[in-house]
């Protein structure tokens, strides 16, 4: 995908980490009280710019009200829900402030020029501060003019709350209860917009739901690249639209349908699938692919229902991709393996138990003579399992290596590597910068005989050189997976295992960033989280005991992995540290 | 006797003069333009020099010229806040989009004199280093914009446009750019966007004040039709002499385009302030009075979204006394001088010179329907005060119309129109706000007659 490089520079400032504060400081006055802050603040694409009044009233603790402003979004300015009235040091005519009795700088508030006993309100997400201004977030004419643009918002809106999705995690709701009236003074007949717009293969736009704060059109042309969508008609009759019936189709459009702050867009893949209220959040990352980007898993009942972006500037500001949103499915398939099995003499895999496998895979193990085991390990294990699989394999003397799965990437978000952890694999020494370089080597010592004992997790290996023949002249073939394959088909010994989604544990992206990620839902039947029983297995076969929470077990890693030294569980925080790859 | 002065129209109506190059050079056309570009630099006291190009600013701030588009702003100080440090190329628009109803004054200018408009334009192009200009011109006007690409090509093919003009080393080129006919392509950012290419939406200024982030995100200008074309008569004439037109602070010459129930409706080019309201609607040299029978009722005095004005109406003015202090006087509407500031310090504005006037046969409440109708229609929809407001104003005055009214209608349309002024990003808000917020406080009793009849007719048929 060619990309307008001028949209990648602006991603990168976007993601990158917020500017130190600068020294320069401004004392304003915020609801009464002064408050000092940076005269220059990161604007959308995190360059520095005058700090706005809205970002002073952050900064003070008080939360202006807003739809069209977005952080991450070029400034628009037009719902004009962060209304403020403001003043400023009055200056006299020889431009010199005028003082009160006390010494203190008269502030004068801002009129209307032709109507002095009218507030003049300011937007707070565009005007700049400056020394000695006041700004009122609660007087009485601000809320007035949040009750006005409520009421304007609400006139021609279809009010039907009870069968929209938004509901629960809408602005125009939560504002309305904050900030507007009970009561509306229309009694005019309301404008009707399209209904259910077939906006693109994944999005769905009611018109008459819609405010018109265009952060999806400048999401669409300014953060994706696409100028897909705009507004049609005039005034009142303004209408979202693509520019061509269901023309809105790039990789990122659903990331509309959550910066959209009513339920006018909304996504096919969940709309009518579950209120809001009821889905627990989750925070997790994305795995499908090396960028890692941080999520919110949406879950009810031990059913995911959607992926979210979560907020991470340094690594997917507060965007993902639509594949990777939507690629939850395969967690809540049907043939997940549930159980654990063994392979009898000539009679296929049979159901087991983890106790059963556990001795036999151990006792295998313990018995294997020095170098005549491999491991091939998934670059979609966490780093604390892949940590355990290399610590097996040094013990074993095991040839080891992961399967690189590569595709395209993008301008944006999308890598090229479509592993989640391809820098977890390399760090923990499971495999090496030439991912796969070894899987040739250890077929070669399957035909040779050399290796008599394979333990696979997460990948079919039939698919990347080690067809069924080969594996059939294992002696033991250990697998470790989540979904039935043709390497699950053949193993001695499985070990069902988990999705993500299902345990805990941390990634290392593209660029290094250790992320940790939580447990949404539980794992079905009797799968389990693949550090808990590799931990046990390390402890049958090499007689080390090691940490059995997976905080220890990260610690642990950290102590023993130069690549993770120094890094700690508890200080990754909710967006990770980046470490040197 | 109160009289026309032409400047600008001079010639435009007399007979034989044509829009051509040809009859423009016969009326000495060009020859500011060759005045500006044999200007010397001047030496100032301290030694430093001020370029021919500053002393033409200097001059058309001096002259003491008020935008004619309708905000009455200074062209000089308009000009002088424009960035000329930052290094990117600074543009010029004239604004011919005239689309204020009422208005009809910038048509006559390009329909019959265009090199007017040009070599206003090339001169104030050259005073502020401008090497492109546009005409955005208002898309229901085709011919006009024919004329002045003709115009444009004459000129340039006598080197008053193009490559080094008159051999002077200076390059211009001006385009014509129709619009797409929306009220809103008028408004400066709004016509910036529209040229871009985009949608007419109005920026937001801060921080899109066009003399630092304008056209493409350069510095630019925009000018109304008659102010550039008054550049030229500055120049011709010198700033002073200009500055004796008029009166103090509302210095010059301006059309005024009057309209509505007068007997001679047109346009007339006064002196700022030299003419009172009264004479423009009953003097025989302008409006001619009303029709036989006729009493006045109202008048709308600077275009349609200026707030109307009672006949019988009185107001505070800062007059000199015969003492030779200034103290406030009451002046009747009749008697208000046409010009910025006494339209200003009557609660109103003189805005784009459109006067209509309206006389006892006409139904306020239909007037402030048909105008909110319009201002409905036009509104961008870009912001919600204005996009909601003034669908939602045009709705209830219908209903008012149409036989659905109540008296509360009144107060219900002052709170609409009170939450729409001064909250939009464009002054399209007090455009649509301020007809309603005026007509309904100075006409109150007419509106809550009118919904009151509705109500006691519903409640009849009710029964």
């Amino acid at each position: 995908m060619s990309a307008p490089a001028t949209t990648e520079a602006k991603l990168a400032a976007a993601t990158a980490p917020a500017s130190p504060p600068l020294a320069e400081k401004i004392k304003i006055k915020v609801d009464g009280r002064e408050v000092e802050v940076p005269k220059m603040m990161p604007n959308w694409q995190g360059k520095l710019e005058p700090t706005t009044m809205l970002q002073a009233c952050q900064i003070a603790g008080h939360e202006v009200p807003h739809y069209c402003y977005h952080p991450k979004l070029p400034v628009a300015g037009n719902c004009r829900m962060c209304l403020v009235e403001f003043g400023t040091p009055q200056m006299g005519p020889d431009r010199k402030p005028v003082l009160n009795q006390d010494g203190t700088p008269k502030v004068a508030k801002a009129v209307l020029p032709y109507e002095p006993s009218t507030c003049r309100g300011a937007i707070a997400c565009a005007t700049p501060i400056s020394p000695g201004m006041e700004i009122y977030p609660n007087s009485a004419a601000t809320k007035q003019m949040r009750e006005a643009v409520l009421e304007s918002l609400l006139i021609n809106h279809p009010l039907d709350c009870s069968i929209c999705d938004q509901a629960g995690e809408c602005k125009l709701q939560e504002y309305s209860v904050e900030h507007g009236q009970s009561q509306s003074s229309f009694v005019e007949a309301k404008v009707h917009k399209p209904k259910a717009v077939d906006l693109g293969p994944r999005i769905v736009l009611d018109d008459e739901r819609c405010i018109l704060c265009t952060r999806c059109i400048r999401f669409t042309k300014d953060i994706a690249g696409d100028d897909a969508l705009g507004i049609v008609n005039r005034g009142s009759y303004n209408t979202i639209a693509a520019w061509k019936p269901g023309a809105f189709d790039n990789n990122y459009t659903l990331n509309t349908v959550d910066i959209c702050p009513v339920g006018a867009l909304t996504s096919k893949d969940f709309r009518f699938q579950m209120r809001v209220w009821f889905m627990k959040e989750t925070k997790s990352l994305c795995t499908s692919c090396g960028t890692g980007c941080n999520i919110i898993v949406g879950s009810r009942e031990e059913k995911i229902y959607r992926y979210e972006p979560r907020q991470n500037d340094a690594v997917n500001a507060c965007w993902m991709c639509d594949h990777g949103r939507l690629n939850y499915k395969w967690i809540g398939r049907g043939d997940r393996l549930k159980k654990c099995g063994v392979r009898g003499a000539g009679c296929g895999v049979t159901d087991s138990d983890w106790s059963t496998v556990l001795k036999g895979v151990s006792e295998t193990l313990a018995k294997a003579p020095h170098g005549s085991t491999a491991i091939v390990a998934s670059a979609r294990q966490t780093n604390e399992e892949l940590f355990l699989l290399k610590k097996l394999a040094t013990k074993l003397g095991a040839l080891t290596d992961s399967v690189p799965r590569t595709g395209q990437g993008d301008h944006l978000l999308v890598d090229e590597d479509k592993n989640p952890n391809s820098n977890g694999a390399r760090l923990t020494g499971i495999a090496f910068t030439e991912m796969g370089i070894n899987l040739p080597k250890i077929a070669e010592g399957i035909a040779a005989g050399r290796i008599k004992t394979l333990i696979v997790f997460g990948e079919d290996v039939t698919r990347h050189g080690l067809d069924p023949s080969l594996l059939a002249r294992l002696d033991t073939l250990i697998v470790s997976d989540i979904l039935p394959n043709r390497t699950t088909a053949l193993a001695h010994y499985l070990l069902p295992g988990c999705a993500h989604a299902e345990k805990r544990g941390t990634f290392t992206n593209t660029k290094g960033r250790v992320q940790k990620f939580m447990k949404a839902v539980e794992a079905p039947g009797d799968a389990r989280p693949e550090w808990e029983f590799l931990h046990e297995l390390m402890h049958n076969v090499t007689g080390q005991n090691g940490f059995s929470t997976i905080e220890g077990l990260f610690n642990q890693m950290a102590a023993e992995v130069p690549g993770f030294a120094g890094l700690e569980w508890a200080k990754l925080g909710e967006t990770g540290v980046t470490v040197q790859i | 006797m109160p009289q026309e002065h032409r400047l600008i129209l001079k010639h435009a109506d007399q007979s034989g003069y044509t829009p051509d190059l040809e009859c423009y050079l016969r009326h000495g056309g060009y020859e500011s333009l060759k005045k500006v570009l044999a200007l010397a630099p001047r030496d100032l006291p301290e030694g430093k020099k001020l370029s021919p190009q500053e002393q033409v600013r200097e001059d058309v701030k001096t002259s003491g010229l008020r935008g004619r588009g309708g905000a009455g702003f200074s062209a000089g100080i308009k000009w002088s806040l424009v960035d000329r440090k930052s290094g990117k190329p600074i543009y010029l628009i004239c604004n011919a989009d005239e689309s204020e109803p009422g208005t009809f004054k910038d048509r006559q200018i390009i329909h019959k004199d265009p090199h007017q408009l040009l070599e206003g334009m090339i001169i104030s192009c050259w005073a502020n280093d401008v090497k492109l200009a546009y005409i955005y011109i208002r898309g229901e006007m085709p011919h006009g914009a024919k004329l002045l690409n003709t115009a444009i090509a004459e000129a340039r093919a006598k080197n008053f446009l193009g490559k080094n003009i008159l051999g002077s080393g200076y390059d211009l080129e001006i385009y014509v750019h129709r619009g797409a006919g929306s009220y809103i392509c008028g408004e400066e950012t709004g016509l910036i966007e529209s040229l871009e290419g985009k949608r007419a939406y109005p920026r937001i200024k801060p921080p899109y004040f066009p003399a630092v982030l304008g056209l493409y995100m350069c510095p630019t200008i925009v000018n109304n039709v008659e102010t550039l074309c008054a550049v030229k008569h500055i120049v011709a004439m010198g700033a002073s002499e200009y500055a004796k037109l008029g009166t103090p602070n509302n210095t010059g010459t301006r059309i005024v385009s009057l309209s509505g129930d007068v007997r001679r409706p047109g346009y007339f080019e006064i002196e700022v302030g030299k003419v009172t309201i009264g004479e423009l609607i009953n003097d025989p040299a302008f409006g001619g009075g009303l029709r036989d029978g006729r009493k006045l009722k109202a008048i709308i005095p600077g275009g349609s979204s200026s707030k109307i004005l009672k006949a019988g109406e009185t107001f505070k003015l800062n007059r000199k006394g015969s003492d030779g202090q200034m103290a406030k006087v009451d002046v009747p509407l009749l008697d208000l001088p046409y010009d910025f500031d006494s339209l200003m310090a009557a609660g109103t504005m003189s805005g784009s010179g459109a006067i209509i006037v309206l006389d006892d046969t006409r139904n306020i409440v239909d007037c402030l329907a048909n105008i909110a109708e319009f201002y409905a229609h036009e509104s961008c929809g870009q912001c919600t005060p204005c996009r909601e407001g003034s669908l939602w104003m045009s709705k209830a005055l219908h209903r008012l119309t149409h036989g659905h009214g109540r008296k509360a209608d009144a107060d219900y349309l002052l709170h609409i129109a009170q939450n729409i002024q001064g909250r939009t990003i464009c002054a399209f808000g007090e455009a649509c706000a301020w007809p309603v917020l005026s007509y309904v406080n100075k006409f109150k009793d007419d509106f809550e007659a009118k919904g009151a009849g509705d109500e006691a007719k519903a409640a009849v048929t009710k029964h």
